[in-house]
């Protein structure tokens, strides 16, 4: 298999996120200007200046990318439309980074914006996947959590992971919340309150269960020259990985794709799990966490009990880990929530956190994970960001 | 084992009717030819042409290879790999059916799949899967625990799929009739609360009226297919109560179309049938729909029993075939319209019944007995068409093969 | 005749004098019909679909869409309802000429008999003992035979249809010779479901009233009501069938002009 080219000449910046609200009575259209306004604010720029847009929601319909583009007067020479949710922001960052890296746009602006209406999450379901809607809604309509829970029954079973372990997880991730003033839950969270949870879905519990919101994140693809023109600190893309229907013949979803392409994401990168300061992982249920801390290398399946409990994964802890709060403590706004690993990686590496820095943060792993087409998560990716130049 | 079903208690008047959901009813093409095949019992899967591997979910062309697809039946084992208990769900239907119980099937025929849980079986069970058709008449894949196990019927997850006559009431359209009083008494003997059996009229004895009237459970009614009047009346007075309706009246009449038909007969029959069946479905369909979802003893079922002839013509039956085909035609539409509302509209197809009318006919002949024994399994299993005898299933074969040839067999 | 007549007729209906009771039976799905062994064409009972009631299928009207056999109800038998009279002139209900639907009748009380045998049979001795009891019967008359049959009408008992035949009262061959050739009636006006006997079919020859009286150009009545509010002699019977062309009978209001103020 080919080896994948370096990203020469690459520039990662401008993190945003416009904060985010349980319900909101605008439209994705609306949250997608929200975050190019924010993105005007750092920049200057203005609808004439992007001439790259990639665009990932569910929400925008009848829209997409294009229907965005007139609403939002942009004219870009380059487009795209993300549609794998939560593996959303690692490809956005792949594929205009490959655009800027060959000319094909100079000054890609990456949004990822969603509406959540009162109902508009059933509706999302209902016309999630052909497979969903044939397959999976009919049994029971548990939505995401069922599915989910059969895959944590399993993985739990399979590997002695507990609800102990997972609590840990969700504990940590509300602690590095209290910080962040966008996160939408505000109280800590206890290991007591974790485990009396009520439940949801057999073995899921509602703190497993992340918060759909709406919001918006977006971040700025570009050349280092136009970034510095613009005084805009930047982060360089050490490597990426990429990965659709890994495992087709497990019958249970107990890894990701990223077990497939995990070496020449760390042979690409030159460094290693130990090398990272945070990972920023897709965290829609506490199993898909711990699923990727094994797949992307820092811990054998059958060792994750153990590697959970010998670490902190707390801001300041051994292994900062959706140093955010993640989606589980933040809030899920749609495929914003595919961006947000992304937006929170960059600002620590780029030291503008929105609560508590990461010290001495220099290198971020992105995860990302999304589409749950039927049975199990389809779309696998992760980033390495890498510090570059701080203005 | 299940929980065995207590008799029902009378319903507390100022309690609100449970309104009638359904699951979420959307399906692509595929999983509707799924459900077509459901309704039949069979327990089917696509399987590629090219490489045969069998595939799941519904598919339009094999992940393997992209050959073609088309539906086989297929081995009913299944290993139940994970399992879930679902206790919040958005859905109107569901949310009201919580705990639901679900778990991921690694099918003997080679998918995984997403299931439904009978209550007696779990993780690491082996299971027999079956293809069900859930409410909204789609189709539902459920484990089914591999053995008999005490009051298997009576899970509650498993009566959402059927429409078992226990401790249902039951309206047979037409006691006057041996086929009537079959299925009148096969019902009671499979549970049925009462079985209101109609009399088309009270004026007239009928053979076996006395001792089909004496049987207890049944409720001697007056109903004539033909007279409006007396369908809008019955159904005043028991629309309300009235779980299933099994529409047994049948009016077939020897007579071809230019030589020796009776325009009379046809009239007759067409009336009786035809119009009779749409006089019926106008009576009874807006209450049974109004309470399909009102509890494990929902109302739950409308039964038609016609000719499998419906589907071909018959030689020296033309009439007859031709108001049976009427009959599948508006019961199909009717299953439609039922399907949003939660009631099974079920066909039990006949081969010539052996009564006095087909006399002329050499056997094998369906028999009041084997149709009886049709409608308590279609209901029982939560099926959509079901073959009375072996005549009806070889020409419901033949014509599912090819249905041009069969016609024309059938008309020889 | 005088002119005077109708006029006369007129006051006297003002008046009450002359009285007009109703003879009919209310069509409804309910009302029975003649029932034929199974293989035969069976008679259609009468049924109605609504059509409009003002509703959106008509605002402000009510009507219905009926349907029935010719023999259905309260109805009349032309001559060629019956194989004799096949080749009659004027042998429909159409064709008959309307003169013929106006005429007196003489009641034949035989209630008493029929409650005491459901199966009793009218004979010409019976009628010549009648006669000698109450008078010659007089030519161009319907002859009304109260049964109080009428009465069974909504019971099982009106048909009588037990596992050997129906069971109800009606004329043998003799009688109807009688009272065809000897005594030129119009025709025969009954309370039950045929001018004939339940079991008139096992009779020699069978069906001897049908037979007979439509062999000769004579009409049937059936399904009557309240023979027994008529006098022995001097009611006029107005029975109009429908002018159904080539129609072998017809369902019919069928009324009877008495005199005196009260039956």
């Amino acid at each position: 298999m080919a080896r994948q080219k370096p990203y020469d000449g690459v520039a990662v910046c401008a993190p945003v996120t416009v904060p985010y609200a349980r319900y909101s009575d605008k439209t994705a259209h609306w949250w997608t200007g929200s975050a190019l306004a924010a993105l005007s604010r750092q920049t200057g720029l203005g609808p004439a200046d992007f001439d790259g847009f990639c665009f990932a929601s569910f929400s925008a319909g009848p829209d997409t990318v294009v229907g965005m583009v007139q609403h939002l007067g942009l004219s870009p020479r380059w487009i795209d439309h993300i549609p794998t949710g939560g593996a959303s922001g690692v490809m956005a960052l792949r594929r205009a980074a490959r655009a800027v890296q060959m000319g094909d746009a100079e000054i890609v602006a990456c949004v990822a914006a969603d509406t959540n209406q009162i109902d508009s999450f059933r509706q999302t379901l209902q016309g999630f996947s052909r497979f969903s809607q044939d397959a999976t809604y009919p049994y029971g309509f548990g939505g995401p959590n069922a599915t989910f829970a059969l895959i944590a029954d399993n993985f739990m079973r399979e590997y002695g992971v507990s609800r102990e372990d997972f609590a840990k997880l969700c504990v940590a991730q509300r602690a590095n919340a209290l910080s962040n003033p966008f996160a939408l839950m505000k109280k800590p969270l206890t290991h007591e309150q974790y485990m009396q949870a009520r439940p949801i879905s057999d073995p899921i519990h509602l703190f497993d269960c992340v918060m759909p919101c709406a919001g918006a994140e977006a971040f700025i693809v570009t050349t280092p020259e136009k970034a510095q023109e613009l005084g805009l600190s930047t982060a360089r893309l050490a490597a990426t990985i990429e990965r659709h229907n890994a495992f087709p013949e497990d019958p249970v979803q107990t890894r990701g794709g990223w077990a497939r392409d995990i070496d020449d994401l760390w042979s690409a990168a030159g460094c290693g799990p130990q090398d990272m300061d945070m990972v920023q992982l897709y965290d829609d249920y506490p199993v898909i966490v711990a699923m990727q801390l094994a797949d992307l290398g820092f811990s054998e399946k059958p060792e994750l009990s153990r590697f959970i409990a010998d670490n902190d994964f707390t801001i300041t802890g051994s292994l900062p880990l959706n140093t955010n709060g993640g989606q589980l403590s933040a809030g899920q706004a749609g495929a914003a929530g595919g961006f947000q690993n992304v937006t929170e990686g960059l600002r620590q590496i780029l030291q503008t956190p929105l609560g508590d820095q990461v010290p001495d943060a220099r290198r971020a792993l992105i995860s990302g994970f999304g589409l749950v087409n039927y049975d199990r998560g389809i779309c696998t990716g992760a980033a390495v960001l890498e510090q570059e130049v701080l203005r | 084992m299940s929980d065995p079903l207590t008799p029902p208690k009378r319903k507390d008047p100022l309690v609100v009717t449970h309104a009638g959901h359904v699951p979420p009813a959307l399906r692509s093409r595929a999983a509707t030819a799924m459900a077509a095949r459901a309704g039949l019992g069979r327990f089917v899967l696509q399987v590629c042409d090219d490489c045969a591997r069998a595939t799941y979910p519904q598919r339009d062309r094999c992940p393997f290879c992209w050959g073609e697809l088309s539906w086989q039946d297929q081995p009913d084992g299944a290993v139940i790999e994970a399992q879930t208990t679902i206790r919040s769900s958005i859905d109107l239907f569901f949310k009201d059916h919580l705990p639901w119980r679900i778990g991921s099937a690694r099918l003997d025929a080679g998918p995984m799949a997403t299931v439904h849980l009978h209550g007696d079986v779990g993780q690491g069970d082996r299971v027999r899967m079956e293809l069900k058709l859930d409410r909204s008449g789609n189709p539902a894949l459920f484990a089914m625990p591999e053995k008999e196990t005490p009051h298997m019927a009576d899970d509650p997850q498993l009566r959402v799929f059927t429409a078992d006559p226990k401790y249902r009431r039951i309206l047979v359209t037409d006691g006057r009739t041996e086929t009537g009083q079959a299925v009148a008494e096969a019902l009671l003997k499979a549970g049925a609360k009462t079985v209101f059996l109609g009399n088309a009229d009270p004026l007239m004895r009928y053979p076996g009226q006395d001792r089909i009237e004496a049987a207890p459970g049944i409720e001697p009614v007056r109903l004539s297919l033909t007279d409006t009047r007396s369908i809008a009346a019955l159904a005043g007075q028991l629309g309300g109560r009235v779980d299933i309706v099994v529409n047994t009246a049948q009016f077939a009449r020897q007579g071809g179309v230019g030589f020796g038909g009776n325009l009379n007969d046809l009239q007759s029959g067409l009336d009786l049938e035809v119009t009779g069946l749409m006089r019926l479905a106008q009576g009874f369909a807006p209450a049974l729909s109004g309470r399909s979802d009102d509890g494990d003893r929902s109302a739950a079922a409308f039964v038609d029993i016609a000719s499998i002839h419906g589907l071909t013509g018959r030689a020296g039956f033309a009439g007859s075939s031709a108001a049976a085909a009427a009959r599948l035609s508006l019961l199909a539409s009717l299953r439609g319209e039922m399907a949003r509302t939660g009631i099974r509209v079920i066909s039990v197809l006949t081969g010539p019944v052996d009564d006095g009318w087909h006399q002329n006919v050499p056997p094998p002949k369906t028999a009041p007995a084997q149709i009886a024994r049709a409608v308590v399994t279609a209901l029982q299993q939560g099926q959509e068409t079901i073959c009375a005898d072996e005549v009806a299933k070889d020409v419901l074969t033949r014509w599912q093969d090819d249905p041009l040839l069969t016609i024309r067999e059938e008309n020889k | 005749m005088s002119k005077t007549v109708l006029a006369d007729l007129a006051v006297a209906l003002a008046s009450g004098q002359v009285r007009v009771i109703d003879l009919t039976n209310t069509l409804s799905p309910d009302f029975p019909v003649i029932v034929l062994p199974a293989e035969f064409g069976q008679c259609a009972p009468f049924r109605m679909e609504k059509l409009s009631r003002y509703d959106a299928d008509g605002p402000a009207w009510y009507w219905n869409n009926i349907s029935m056999n010719e023999h259905t109800g309260t109805h009349f038998d032309a001559p060629a309802h019956w194989v004799t009279g096949k080749d009659l002139p004027s042998n429909t209900v159409d064709a008959i000429p309307a003169q013929d639907f106006v005429a007196p009748a003489v009641v034949i009380d035989i209630s008493a008999e029929s409650a005491a045998d459901a199966d009793f049979v009218l004979t010409r001795e019976f009628l010549e003992n009648w006669e000698t009891e109450h008078g010659t019967i007089p030519p161009d008359h319907w002859i009304a035979l109260r049964t109080d049959w009428y009465k069974r009408v909504g019971t099982p008992e009106y048909l009588n249809l037990l596992e050997d035949g129906a069971h109800s009262p009606g004329p043998d061959a003799g009688a109807v010779e009688f009272l065809v050739h000897d005594r030129k009636c119009v025709g025969l006006a009954v309370e039950t479901v045929g001018t004939d006997a339940g079991q008139a079919s096992t009779f020699n020859p069978p069906l001897p009233a049908h037979s007979i009286l439509h062999g000769n150009g004579r009409f049937g009545l059936q399904c009557l009501t309240n023979l027994d509010k008529l006098p022995t002699f001097g009611a006029i019977i107005v029975a109009c069938p429908l002018k159904i062309e080539g129609g072998s009978g017809s369902p019919l209001r069928v009324v009877a002009l008495v005199e005196g103020e009260t039956a």
